[in-house]
């Protein structure tokens, strides 16, 4: 068997050259987050939002820009036979379920490296959210990679893909919402960031990521036989 | 690498009542044969009589739905993870990422197949050399020609140095320099064992040690 450590970069930095290369996803996911926000200031006519409205655009757009990169995840392996010649290499298949959650991963990172400071110019009357928002971000990135992954490969066989995706998708990511919006909430309190559950929240955006890493992990092998 | 030997007492191959159903559809029934270490298997029957399913079921692709299947000493399905990386498998798509070069297509299945650093490098270089793609290695794989990519594909299916090699009409797409060229790297011979797909009987039936003829509704003939 190859090193899992060798083949899980191999797949990662594959998928990183091809998206560098033809910039598939992550130019249509900052887009779309970058015009959601647009509508929002304009559709709220509010040129500040707290609380828990500020988060519930904050997360809602990044949503379902996340989903139009999930959509495409595993369209190169469809498409070019990338599934029959991992298939075909004497690794563990997890590894691939690993490398695509990494690469779904740099994309959200990239994605929100662009979307939340543009949401914060529109929205936030100071950037001392931004700081522990960094915190929310990555461990509910973690969730949506790694559910995101699942639902990918599952749907990415199906010429409904992209109805699909969103369908089973947004239902498993409603509590993913709950504790990355719980969390956001108290940051962007009016007056200055507050702390309010900020522990709770993260422990269960945490627990998440576990539990979805995990089931990821045990079911993706069968995933991937005919 | 192609490192665990198959048992000097083991068949390359040995089937024995194969079946493989799609749905309600049978597309092979009642397969058997025995091809020995180092021979070579044609396989000859009209569209649709199920030469691909069977090199997919070979290549551990497809599970079958009955019978026995030993490749090189594993039994299949169970044992389908010791055959990997054992096999090189060539069919109809040449299974290259499009927005790749050649050398990078081939550079990422070496690391699949756990080759890496010089070693890769000169495994893949001699490769394109010995298939004349060295100019075009570079260019994207959605630039070159459909035999060209024929070129890459032979090469990304000899990478890891397989002991049998499953070729699903090898020479699709290839002019007569490509021929002799893949005939070097994926003829008979150098004691690997192959099975070999083809319309066209006249080019490999010399090179064959046995022929499976492959029937719509008919059962497979062994010669």
């Amino acid at each position: 068997m190859t090193p899992s450590r060798a083949a899980f970069a191999a797949i990662l930095g594959k998928d990183l050259r091809a998206e560098l290369r033809t910039l598939q996803s992550l130019p249509a996911m900052a887009l779309f987050a970058v015009t959601s926000f647009v509508i929002f200031r304009f559709g709220l006519d509010r040129t500040s939002l707290s609380g828990s409205l500020a988060a519930g655009v904050l997360w809602a757009t990044l949503l379902f820009a996340a989903v139009l990169g999930i959509n495409r995840l595993f369209v190169a392996e469809r498409e070019e036979g990338g599934f029959d010649a991992i298939r075909l290499a004497p690794i563990d298949r997890s590894v691939l379920f690993a490398a695509k959650a990494a690469a779904l991963l740099v994309y959200l990172l990239a994605l929100e490296l662009i979307a939340v400071p543009v949401f914060a110019l529109f929205f936030l009357d100071s950037a001392a959210a931004l700081g522990p928002l960094a915190a929310v971000l990555v461990l509910t990135d973690l969730g949506l990679a790694a559910t995101g992954t699942l639902i990918s490969s599952m749907a990415v066989n199906s010429r409904a893909r992209d109805l699909l995706v969103p369908l089973v998708l947004l239902p498993l990511a409603v509590p993913l919402m709950i504790a990355a919006t719980g969390a956001t909430e108290p940051l962007m309190a009016l007056g200055g960031p507050g702390y309010h559950r900020f522990g709770t929240w993260l422990a269960v955006l945490a627990l998440y990521d576990l539990i979805f890493g995990l089931v990821g992990y045990a079911v993706f092998d069968f995933l991937l036989e005919d | 690498m192609g490192s665990e030997n198959t048992p000097p007492d083991e068949p390359a191959l040995r089937l024995a009542g194969l079946r493989r159903d799609f749905g309600e559809r049978t597309a092979l029934d009642g397969v058997g044969l025995e091809l020995a270490a180092g021979e070579s298997l044609l396989v000859l029957g009209p569209n649709g009589a199920g030469k691909t399913t069977l090199l997919r079921v070979l290549a551990t692709l497809l599970r079958p739905s009955g019978g026995e299947v030993r490749v090189l000493g594993c039994s299949l399905p169970g044992e389908a993870w010791k055959l990997r990386g054992r096999i090189g498998y060539l069919g109809h798509e040449p299974l290259l990422y499009r927005e790749l070069s050649g050398r990078e297509n081939l550079r990422f299945q070496a690391r699949l197949h756990g080759l890496g650093g010089e070693r890769a490098e000169a495994r893949v270089a001699e490769l394109l050399a010995a298939a004349g793609m060295e100019r075009r290695a570079d260019e994207r794989v959605a630039a070159l020609s459909a035999g060209m990519r024929q070129r890459l594909a032979i090469c990304r299916c000899v990478l890891h140095e397989p002991e049998l090699l499953l070729l699903d009409e090898p020479d699709s797409n290839l002019d007569a320099e490509g021929r002799e060229l893949a005939r070097a790297l994926i003829g008979p011979g150098g004691g690997r064992s192959r099975v070999v797909v083809t319309h066209d009987p006249e080019r490999f039936l010399p090179e064959s040690d046995q022929v499976l003829r492959l029937g719509i509704g008919e059962a497979a003939v062994v010669s």
